[in-house]
């Protein structure tokens, strides 16, 4: 179909695992080159990737469980990587709090092409000014009244998710579980709950103002005021940037699960892995199927060509899902059994691009 | 005194396994001491409180310091202090 445009590329995908960072590259999507690991024995609960460089700058979040989590950038694709002196991200004197890990690594809009935002275990949003070398605690939202009464989910208290405004640097959302969602329209300054619609089955009150438990949340790449969620229990839309969310998890087999991505171009278009329930954290039918709707959720069709057919168990965890930004758009998924997969035409058919790894934790994918 | 490094942590300070450090009175003393010189190497060792951490041993003169007063652990002069990765993972 276009298999001259394939040829031209080359796609690199970044694959953070609980025992280091692998790099695979593949010129067609189609066959892979897999290195690593890098950081070997820690746990790469983020990647990020910085398009807004001529050379796209690698942003590690390196969990060692004896040395502690850092963060490290490399500007040569993986090839060399260096960290500053000073802790990247440290919480300051005074909130008598130390960093647990690193879940989330954004860059920021295009206009402030230094801006990187770290999310963290406990929940805080750092902001970096320097490309994601150093950042400082974003005080309005650890400030927070709610912040007392955020909960910890089984994979700890954290913010997993952040989302800067494409082009209005003031508008940033971040999502942690057992906490829920949290806008800000200032810059920072101030945050507000966006949870409502959002329910939170393991509450008295099914819907609170906040303590829901986001898995993730992708942004409309049409609709900069549309968003998406993947929650624990529930699939949501929401379509005035996150204040209210309604249900678009009918025709899924299953409203539980963790990942869910947006198209990088094209408006209305998504992708997520379900599991069979909360209490079942299996594939539905122990079917291995990407699930995509090309219409912001209304409809969904099952992808699974080129997936395995024989009984699947694995879970995808919610930042082992990603897209990247070439045309057309590859998807790609990781598996806790180590196993990834590279999808060259937006979920039509699958290949392996890697297989017996440690548990994926984290994969971005960029074309250079 | 000297402080010996596992290998893993080697690169932090300049791929040396042994480093002569001059502070006196603390193990808190001496660890402030290598954050001066080798503040990559510290903060493996010690998170932003200030805390040893949790699967960090450290042994002064043979002893381990969590059974000795953690960081208030007196250090004598000449004393070898041993940095070693406890027994975890998966």
């Amino acid at each position: 179909m276009v298999e001259g445009i394939l040829l031209a590329m080359t796609v690199l995908l970044a694959i953070g695992t609980s025992k280091g960072l692998f790099l695979a590259t593949s010129g067609n999507r189609v066959d892979w080159e897999v290195s690593g690991p890098h950081f070997p024995m820690t746990s790469i609960y983020a990647v990020g990737i910085d398009r807004r460089r001529a050379t796209p700058r690698l942003l590690a979040g390196v969990d060692s469980s004896h040395f502690g989590p850092s963060v490290s950038t490399s500007d040569d694709l993986g090839k060399t990587w260096s960290e500053p002196d000073e802790a990247p991200v440290a919480f300051p004197a005074g909130t008598d709090t130390s960093l647990v890990r690193v879940w989330q690594l954004a860059p920021g809009p295009a206009s402030e092409p230094d801006v990187v935002y770290a999310g963290t275990q406990p929940s805080a949003l750092f902001r970096s000014d320097d490309g994601g070398r150093t950042f400082s605690l974003v005080r309005a939202l650890w400030d927070h009244p709610h912040r007392p009464d955020w909960g910890a989910g089984f994979g700890g208290q954290a913010i997993h998710t952040i989302l800067p405004h494409p082009s209005d640097p003031a508008r940033v959302l971040v999502a942690m579980s057992t906490g829920g969602v949290y806008r800000t329209d200032d810059g920072g300054a101030t945050w507000s709950p966006g949870n409502a619609g959002i329910r939170a089955g393991f509450f008295p009150d099914p819907f609170p103002e906040f303590g829901q438990c986001v898995h993730k949340v992708a942004r409309d790449a049409g609709d900069p005021t549309r968003f998406y969620a993947q929650n624990h229990g529930g699939v949501y839309r929401s379509d005035d940037e996150g204040a209210t969310w309604s249900s678009i998890a009918e025709g899924l087999p299953s409203d539980f699960g963790f990942p869910i991505v947006a198209h990088p171009e094209r408006p209305s278009t998504i992708w997520t892995f379900p599991l069979a329930a909360d209490s079942e954290r299996f594939p539905p039918d122990h079917r291995c199927r990407v699930f995509r709707s090309t219409d912001a959720g209304s409809t969904w069709e099952a992808l699974s060509a080129g997936l395995p057919t024989a009984p699947f168990y694995p879970t995808v965890l919610r930042d082992a899902m990603c897209v990247d930004d070439a045309t057309p758009a590859g998807v790609y998924f990781g598996t806790r059994s180590g196993a990834v997969w590279s999808s060259p035409d937006e979920g039509e058919s699958w290949v392996p691009v890697a297989a017996h790894l440690p548990d994926v934790l984290s994969v971005r994918a960029v074309e250079l | 005194m000297t402080i010996l490094l596992p290998g893993v942590l080697r690169a932090e300070a300049s791929g040396q396994s042994r480093l002569t450090v001059s502070a006196a009175g603390s193990l808190r003393a001496v660890l402030d001491a290598v954050a001066a010189e080798w503040p990559r190497l510290e903060r493996r060792l010690r998170d932003e409180r200030g805390d040893l951490r949790r699967y960090v041993n450290i042994y002064v003169d043979g002893d381990d310091c969590r059974r000795s007063g953690g960081l208030d652990t007196p250090v004598p002069a000449g004393a070898e202090i041993q940095v070693l990765p406890s027994v975890a993972g998966g």
